[in-house]
C-alpha cells in the first residue's frame, strides 16, 4: 500500500493525515513535497498524524528528519501525532524519539503550538 | 524452504519491494513470529536499498543477487551487488549526537539492530552482505541438521 496524505486545518495548525508506507521512492517524495508546499504557502505549524502509517524504512525516517529540520529552519514547528508501535519502536532505537515532539492526542498537539 | 533459493534482480526500486516481499514470505514459512518477520523483512529491504542505490547506482547492466538459505541453526540471507564496494571506514554511527539529524545513514544500523549477525564484505567488484537470524525451536525450522 503506497502512502496517502490529506491535509486539514485546526485552529491555525495544519494536520497532515498520513496512511500507508513511508519508504524509499513515492512515499518519501510525497511527504517531502507536501511539507515543502505547506511551508511555501506559509503554513508553519504542522502536525504529521502517523496513526495509519503501518511501515517506515530508513528512507522514511530520513524524510521525517528532513521535514522536521526544514520546518524548523523556516521558523516553523513540526510535531508527530499517533505513532504506531512500529514507528514508535523505530524512533526509539534510532534515538529520534526525544528529538521529535511526539503527541498522542490531536487536541493536545494543536494546543502545544506557541 | 528446504533448499537454498537465489534470485537475480535488476537494480530498480521494484527490486527493493520484491526483496522485502520474498523475505517476508520465506521468514513466515520458516515459522518466525510476526515481530521477527518484520525485522527480517526490514533488514532485507535496507540491504536491497543499499545494493540498488549505493552499490549498483541503478545501473541497468548491474544485478543484485538475493539468496536465502536455512542452515541447521540460522536463516542466512545474502545480498550481493556489482558496485565498487562500500568503504566500511566511512560508515558513521547514526546515534552520535552530530549525526542524529542526518537524513540518511541508518540502513546498516537497522540491519544490525534487527538481525543476530551482519557480515559485510566489500570488494572492488561489489559488496556482499550476509544477514543472519537464529532459528528458535522446532516450530521455526525445517530439517534438523540439514545443509
Amino acid at each position: 500500500m503506497s502512502m496517502k496524505l490529506s491535509t486539514r486545518q485546526v485552529d491555525g495548525v495544519t494536520i497532515v493525515d498520513c496512511s500507508g508506507r513511508i519508504t524509499l521512492g513515492e512515499g518519501s517524495i510525497t511527504l517531502r513535497d507536501t511539507v515543502r508546499d505547506l511551508l511555501a504557502k506559509g503554513n508553519k505549524k504542522i502536525v504529521l498524524n502517523l496513526g495509519e502509517v503501518n511501515y517506515i524504512d530508513s528512507s522514511g525516517i530520513g524524510e521525517l528528519v528532513s521535514a522536521f529540520t526544514t520546518t524548523k529552519n523556516q521558523g516553523g514547528e513540526l510535531k508527530l501525532l499517533n505513532l504506531t508501535k512500529k514507528v514508535h519502536d523505530l524512533l526509539q532505537i534510532t534515538k529520534l524519539y526525544t528529538v521529535f515532539d511526539v503527541k498522542d492526542d490531536e487536541a493536545a498537539a494543536v494546543k502545544a503550538f506557541k | 524452504m528446504e533448499q537454498p533459493v537465489s534470485y537475480t534482480l535488476d537494480s530498480t526500486l521494484e527490486t527493493v519491494d520484491h526483496a522485502e516481499e520474498k523475505a517476508t514470505r520465506i521468514a513466515t514459512e520458516l515459522g518466525f513470529g510476526e515481530e521477527e518477520v518484520m525485522q527480517i523483512s526490514m533488514a532485507v529491504r535496507e540491504g536491497a536499498v543499499n545494493a540498488v542505490l549505493h552499490g549498483n547506482a541503478y545501473a541497468p547492466d548491474k544485478k543484485v543477487v538475493l539468496a536465502f538459505e536455512r542452515t541447521s541453526n540460522d536463516l542466512v540471507i545474502t545480498i550481493r551487488d556489482q558496485g565498487k564496494g562500500i568503504d566500511l571506514n566511512r560508515i558513521s554511527n547514526p546515534l552520535a549526537p552530530e549525526n542524529l539529524l542526518k537524513t540518511s545513514g541508518r540502513g546498516i544500523f537497522l540491519m544490525r539492530s534487527f538481525m543476530d549477525a551482519v557480515e559485510i564484505r566489500p570488494s572492488q567488484t561489489g559488496t556482499e552482505v550476509k544477514l543472519i537470524k537464529h532459528v528458535h525451536g522446532p516450530s521455526a525450522g525445517g530439517k534438523e541438521g540439514s545443509q
